[in-house]
């Protein structure tokens, strides 16, 4: 009889490092998930007259809601970060018999995102 | 959740990483500026207004906070199962059905401004 | 050449003997150029012989003798005693796989699921012989080479948490297979993978924890690979849905 090993289906993750930040690097999306729906209460609250869009910027200034922005201004920039660093994986880029290498799609792709995000933070009179 | 499914899902999750990627880091830190008080100009009501009620960006920010909705729905999919929670027919409709109500109310209220 | 010690702590089961695996410690008195592989021959050689595992060319291409040494999927013929010079190296068979005997495990998942991708070339036209053969340019090679290169060694298999939570999981290297065919300029199957592959338990199963490419010993890469497949087959799926599925 051949025996089968239990697998934790609860905590194989905690079991090696990698598979730890490989969880972390799902659960970013609560995060994500999270931020979405805030934009969607502020599109809500401008939909809803001057008076509701300032009751959303008060609530924004809620001790809360400053940890949670905090929290995740930190893990956006963490799920950019790895989510370009993986992104030549899944389109390698052939000219002739070599592939441009990893580090120069990542690059570009930080390239442009740091780009587009001072354009964003310029156009909104952050600077 | 047939094979059909998966494909459908995952192409909105790739899309959603990928926009949400580039465009959520700079969103959220001018909401954090907007949270200390000294909010971006663009944050006043007249320029929000003036700035959603231009077509383009309509569809813009349609597109984003759709393609935010589902990144996370799928993606949350994963990893709760990872998490050890068996349900995967509960959690995706549950998920998924988040994900299509925000995106229905976003085009909601994106057309009331 | 100096002398290393090292303990082995191998996991031992006897089908008809034991009801449940069980660890024996072996102290093994290397040569410091050995391999963990050199020292298990040892042990079967000197201090146990009814010790069983998977072992041919020692030298990393037949792909048998792949077990976790210290957790880690790893052929035993690449890994160094030095590295567990004078420590316990806990060996046991490779994880997510039934144990048949001590360090062997029953593959036949692994081998049913291969046949289910179609490894081979497909064509939907043959061309006959006195048109010659199918020539492929350099570049043409260079874009499936890397996923030639698997040995079918199972590491991947052992280190995917996919593959552990759903056993239904095609895995990592048959999916690189079906993906190296698909890539070749010379099949024209994909359309006939499709089906096995854009399954909830083909490529959708892959969570991209990449620890699949973080084990290969022949840096195939079948993260890349299955990522690579994912999008080909959300194409697959797409044109599908407008009727230009090609099948």
């Amino acid at each position: 009889m051949a025996y089968v090993r239990p697998v934790s289906k609860t905590s194989w993750y905690l079991a090696k490092r990698s598979y730890t930040v490989h969880m972390l690097q799902e659960l970013t999306s609560i995060f994500v998930g999270m931020f979405a729906l805030t934009l969607l209460w502020g599109i809500s609250a401008v939909a809803g007259g001057p008076d509701t869009y300032q009751a959303f910027l008060d609530s924004l200034r809620s001790p809360v809601m400053v940890v949670i922005l905090w929290v995740t201004t930190v893990v956006m920039f963490y799920h950019a970060i790895a989510w370009f660093s993986v992104t030549p994986k899944a389109m390698p880029i052939q000219r002739g018999e070599e592939f441009v290498p990893a580090i120069i799609i990542a690059g570009a792709h930080y390239v442009i995102w740091i780009v587009l995000s001072l354009l964003v933070l310029l156009l909104a009179g952050v600077f | 959740m047939g094979k059909v499914n998966k494909a459908f899902f995952w192409s909105l999750f790739a899309a959603g990483g990928t926009l949400t990627a580039f465009v959520f880091p700079a969103l959220v830190l001018i909401l954090l500026l907007a949270a200390y008080g000294s909010p971006p100009e663009i944050m006043g009501f007249e320029q929000m207004q003036g700035l959603l009620s231009n077509w383009l960006i309509k569809i813009a920010a349609f597109g984003m906070l759709a393609l935010a909705l589902w990144h996370a729905a799928h993606r949350l999919r994963t990893a709760l199962h990872g998490l050890g929670l068996r349900a995967d027919g509960a959690v995706a409709a549950i998920g998924y059905g988040i994900a299509l109500l925000g995106t229905v109310l976003t085009a909601y209220y994106l057309m009331q401004i | 050449m100096s002398e290393i010690q090292i303990e082995l702590e191998i996991l031992r089961y006897d089908p008809e003997k034991d009801q449940e695996p069980h660890f024996v410690t072996y102290a093994v008195t290397c040569q410091d150029d050995w391999m963990v592989l050199d020292a298990i021959n040892y042990v079967k050689d000197h201090l146990d012989t009814t010790l069983s595992y998977r072992w041919s060319c020692h030298m990393a291409v037949c792909g048998s003798c792949g077990m976790m040494i210290d957790g880690e999927p790893k052929l035993a013929c690449k890994a160094p005693v030095s590295n567990y010079a004078n420590q316990k190296a806990r060996i046991e068979p490779l994880a997510n796989f039934p144990i048949e005997r001590d360090l062997v495990v029953v593959m036949d998942d692994f081998m049913d699921k291969l046949k289910r991708v179609k490894p081979y070339i497909i064509r939907k036209d043959e061309k006959p012989i006195e048109e010659g053969e199918y020539k492929q340019s350099p570049a043409e090679l260079k874009k499936y080479k890397q996923f030639t290169l698997c040995i079918n060694c199972l590491c991947c298999y052992a280190a995917c948490p996919q593959y552990a939570l759903i056993p239904e999981f095609i895995g990592p290297a048959a999916l690189t297979m079906a993906h190296r065919y698909n890539q070749d300029s010379r099949d024209q199957g994909l359309a006939e993978r499709h089906d096995e592959v854009a399954t909830p338990v083909g490529v959708w199963d892959c969570s991209f924890a990449g620890e699949c490419s973080e084990v290969c010993p022949k840096h195939v890469d079948p993260a890349a690979a299955l990522q690579q497949l994912k999008i080909a087959t959300t194409v697959q799926w797409y044109k599908g849905l407008i009727g230009m599925g090609g099948k």
